[in-house]
């Protein structure tokens, strides 16, 4: 009886506890309910967007650049399809086997072949990895061939970037390479678009159109697993293409400015005096910009960089040279608008016995026997320096640079365009005070008249002074960019006070080429069609010294560094002018032998070319 | 009366399979179905090792419990102590010969299977304990002698558990053993101080435990700490069931395990699978299933006629809510994470093997519910 009263006891307390259990489960399940109903019902779309985060990632291809045409549409810097090689580590049964296989195929050298092994260790085996990166047609069809052999091995062709001219267009365009952590620091635009083998701008209107040029990247959006790997590709969204920028330079011309250099350190500058617009600008000399797309070997690089001709200069813009006669024009054209002299005025000239002394300096004119007597006209055709010390003495030197800046000395031409261009240097009494804190000397002023001493202009400074000579005396803009429609409000406001003192430094400028005894009479050309007018310059890089003056060195016995910088500005066609130029040649001697005689060429090309110019615009061609 | 009873036994074969608790056999197989459906999307969507291996074990394991279901509840009553005997002999067998996996040693070679002798202590422990208590007299419970006797029966495999080591198991382990103390009656002040006193020195066992768990105790408190880390299955599990929303992402769409975020899919996080693709309905619809079984094997605990049966059965319904509910705060984010498998869902023979001889004797308890144990 006892055992059931127990039993009973026990049964009932058992009961009773799993009915609070029972309770309490129901209240556990319930947090259990709610909490789901929390995640999956409330926060669903919270966690939605982080599930697609987890496993929807984006790849960024590189962008397709913008290319570059010259006024005629050709393209200067263009893309071309680069044939390159992948391989996906992992997808790759035997990566030895078919990594020396590749090496066999492609000739690759040790050093190659190590650098490839290098970066194949840097990555994940599913990332891909880039054996060669622009392989001629015969190798990549030799793998094509055996691709059976290589499995795995991907022929890939890919875009980059190809300028068709070479060395033609180097200091003009840039060229483009690997983007650095630099230019990733220095632009957003380029850190917003950075993919690994991007290639940027890194001179020249490459990098100052950088961001109109680069184009948008396009977007591929894969799934992805935990680790990382593409499971299948979700969308493909296509990127732009870079804006296509056309200059206004002509290839043909920019050719001739080529091979004229061709040898030779300096630069040509042509412009249209009118408009502006750049035909060609060239820097010699010059190098393959494609050299540099994929990487530029280490000596190849030393070669460029130790060569004594500067290649990586370029001189058209960064170049500051003293301008030597070349200046003689606005000299002239400062002092008849200041009315210093009239164009009679006269000067004797006596040659190097009899100098010019000023306080106990004494100031040589070039020739030894000296000009005589000569008035304006007649100095600027024999570029008579007596002559010029005395009307710069007379002029002063601030009155002079008034001028000189007013025609473009002493400032950029192309603004902010180029970010190599240098100011050159039209000195005055200020400038001097404040740079050197010395009072300006009257000596100054007179090597300054004949373009020595402090004053400093690049070529394209002084192809802009002779084409706004040339075209009577209007402020012009020049520009590279063909539809660059920027209004300037002072474009063709007049530069001078007298209209007829410029056609008087105009006249004296075609006496120095197309009459007897002027400096480059032996470049003339005589159909009036193609006549130009012109201005010689010798600029000395070192002080001439009495005893050089005994010697009177040819230029060829004198050490390279040390030999004269021949200069030349023309415009043609003296009847209806529409070009001007400007030419350096470094050391290369007299600017009358050496510089004058590649305008000969040039004026022949730039005035036959005019008219094709001239239709292309009226689109006569495209009517055809 | 002999020949009656002769006639009464053979009867009593066919009877026994008509007292079968077929609500309980119908909600497992569906949770079978399943967990197979689950292990066949863990798989990638192909009948891969894990589904089959799965399905296997399954389909031994539910015959087997049929064939337990039908014997006499008598027979596993007096195979209490044995049992339990056994099992803690192969633990401490896995102590010194056992297998070595992922840090720990937790298995046992039988050559034509590896068994998780911790995972079979799971229910070992309640019959032990059911059969302890089963003889016991009311007044007896809660004297110090069998108080001790009854801890002792617990400390002893948690203790050869926990130096494999396996926290998780070991404390599914204890809360099975205290589930059935709590049945048999022991007095509520000791529950309460034993609380009490687990709280206070929490610190203390912290200070004890070894990295990996201190890790894991600080990443439930705040999973961002280190979300590529220790937090990371917390997080992603969190995203995973979050991201299914009402109606789920649909059956092997689950682009949280398909892509291989989830850690652990096929054991303990098969849950967090089956609600990314199947979302709230599906998992309350699990919910519901889960307690349907647990219902069922209370109400069979209710209708017995022995103590025994009984006990047993209420021990074993509500370890099981237990062991669900820990599985499934853990992959929500509740509780910190702890080794615990959902039962019959998740991918592990020992556990199925140990869930299956539970029903098995739950059923057997369903059969023979008129009988009475001495």
């Amino acid at each position: 009886m006892i055992n059931i009263s127990d039993s009973a006891t026990k049964l009932n307390s058992l009961n009773r506890r799993m009915f609070i259990l029972a309770t309490a489960k129901i209240i556990i399940l319930g947090g259990i309910v709610s909490r789901l109903f929390f995640l999956q019902v409330k926060e669903n779309k919270k966690y939605l967007t982080l599930s697609d985060k987890n496993r929807i990632r984006e790849w960024k291809l590189p962008p397709i650049r913008g290319e570059f045409k010259d006024y005629f549409g050709n393209t200067i810097a263009g893309n071309f399809e680069a044939y390159q090689l992948h391989i996906i580590p992992e997808e790759i049964e035997d990566f030895r086997y078919v990594i020396y296989r590749v090496k066999e195929l492609l000739e690759l050298s040790e050093k190659q072949f190590k650098k490839i092994l290098r970066k194949k260790n840097e990555i994940k085996p599913w990332e891909t990895l880039i054996v060669a990166d622009n392989l001629s047609w015969e190798k990549f069809s030799k793998i094509n061939n055996h691709l059976y052999d290589l499995n795995g091995v991907k022929p890939v062709i890919s875009i980059s970037r190809d300028y068709p001219y070479k060395e033609n267009f180097t200091h003009v365009l840039g060229y483009v390479s690997q983007a650095n952590e630099n230019d990733l620091l220095t632009n957003e635009n380029i850190k917003e678009k950075f993919v690994p083998g991007l290639k940027v701008g890194k001179t020249g209107l490459e990098k100052s159109f950088e961001k109109k040029l680069i184009g948008s990247n396009s977007v591929e959006r894969y799934e992805v697993n935990a680790y990382g790997r593409r499971i299948s590709q979700l969308a493909f969204q296509k990127g732009d293409k870079g804006e296509t920028i056309k200059l206004t330079v002509d290839t043909k011309i920019q050719e001739l400015t080529n091979e004229l250099l061709k040898e030779k350190a300096g630069s040509i500058c042509i412009m249209d005096i009118y408009t502006g617009a750049i035909i060609a600008m060239h820097s010699s000399p010059s190098f393959d910009p494609n050299a540099f797309v994929f990487g530029i070997s280490q000596d190849e690089w030393q070669l460029i960089r130790n060569n004594p001709m500067k290649p990586l200069v370029n001189k058209s813009l960064s170049g500051n040279y003293s301008p030597g006669s070349t200046i003689k024009p606005i000299v002239a054209l400062s002092a008849l608008e200041n009315e210093i002299i009239t164009p009679d005025f006269t000067v004797q000239c006596k040659g190097h016995k009899n100098p010019l002394e000023l306080y106990g300096q004494t100031y040589h004119c070039w020739k030894k026997e000296g000009h005589g007597f000569v008035n304006l006209r007649g100095a600027m055709k024999q570029s008579c320096d007596t002559y010029f010390y005395e009307v710069a003495r007379r002029l002063g030197v601030d009155r002079l640079s008034d001028t000189a800046k007013k025609f473009g000395l002493g400032e950029k031409v192309f603004r902010d365009i180029f970010d190599n261009e240098k100011r050159g240097l039209v000195p005055n009494t200020e400038w001097k005070k404040n740079a050197l804190g010395r009072n300006w000397v009257l000596g100054e002023t007179i090597i300054t008249g004949i373009g020595q001493g402090f004053i400093q202009t690049t070529p394209i400074q002084l192809c802009l002074m002779t084409a706004q000579i040339a075209n009577g005396g209007y402020k012009i803009y020049p520009k590279i960019v063909a539809n660059d429609d920027i209004e300037y409000l002072d474009k063709f406001t007049p530069l001078y006070k007298k209209a007829r003192n410029i056609k008087i430094v105009q006249d004296a400028m075609f006496s120095s080429t197309n009459e007897i005894r002027g400096t480059s009479y032996r470049s003339r050309l005589d159909d009036p069609k193609y006549q130009f007018a012109g201005k010689t310059g010798t600029s000395q890089v070192k002080k001439i010294t009495e005893r050089d003056r005994e010697l009177d060195l040819k230029t060829f016995e004198i050490p390279y560094e040390e030999r004269d910088h021949a200069l030349y500005i023309a415009f043609g066609p003296y009847i209806n002018p529409r070009y001007a130029l400007s030419i350096i040649i470094e050391h290369g001697g007299s600017g009358g032998t050496v510089a004058a005689p590649l305008a000969k060429e040039l004026f022949k090309m730039i005035i036959d070319r005019h008219e094709i110019r001239k239709n292309y615009d009226n689109k006569k061609y495209l009517d055809i | 009366m002999y020949q009656h009873t002769r006639f009464n036994n053979k009867n009593n074969f066919f009877q026994k399979f008509g007292n079968l608790d077929y609500v309980l056999l119908i909600c497992l197989l569906i949770l079978g179905f399943i967990s197979l459906a689950t292990m066949y999307s863990t798989d990638g969507g192909a009948v891969l090792f894990h589904t089959r291996s799965h399905f296997i074990k399954f389909v031994i394991f539910f015959s087997m419990m049929i064939v337990i279901s039908l014997i006499n509840i008598k027979f596993w009553f007096s195979l209490g102590y044995l049992s339990y005997g056994i099992i803690l002999g192969m633990l401490i067998w896995t102590i010194n010969f056992g297998i070595t996996a992922s840090g720990s040693k937790r298995w046992i070679d039988l050559y034509f299977l590896n068994i998780q002798p911790s995972e079979l202590m799971k229910i070992f422990i309640i019959l032990c304990l059911a059969k302890y208590f089963h003889r016991m007299k009311a007044q007896h419970v809660n004297s110090f002698y069998a108080i001790c006797f009854s801890l002792i029966i617990i400390f002893v495999p948690m203790s050869l558990v926990i130096i494999q080591p396996d926290l998780g198991t070991s404390l599914l382990i204890a809360i099975s053993g205290i589930v059935v103390l709590w049945f048999a009656g022991l007095n509520h002040k000791y529950f309460f101080y034993s609380c009490l006193f687990s709280i206070i020195s929490l610190p203390i066992v912290i200070s004890l435990l070894k990295p990996y768990q201190k890790l894991r105790v600080l990443t439930f408190l705040n999973p961002d700490r280190d979300p590529l880390g220790a937090g990371y299955q917390i997080i992603q599990s969190k995203i995973a069931v979050g991201s299914g929303g009402i109606t789920g992402k649909g059956f092997l769409k689950g682009t949280q395990s398909y892509l291989e975020f989830l850690p652990e899919k096929h054991t303990d996080f098969i849950f967090t699978l089956y609600s990314e693709e199947f979302g709230f309905i599906g998992s309350v619809l699990l919910l519901l299933i889960y307690s349907i079984i647990i219902y069922r094997v209370i109400r069979i605990g209710a209708l017995s006629r022995s103590y025994f049966a009984k006990l047993f059965c209420y021990s074993f319904g509500t370890s099981i809510f237990i062991y669900i509910v820990i599985n499934m705060s853990m992959v929500l984010g509740l509780l910190p994470i702890v080794g615990s498998p959902l039962p019959i869902m998740s991918y592990g023979g020992s556990s199925m093997l140990a869930t299956m001889i539970g029903f098995g004797i739950v059923m057997s308890a369903k059969t023979h519910s008129q009988q009475s144990i001495a």
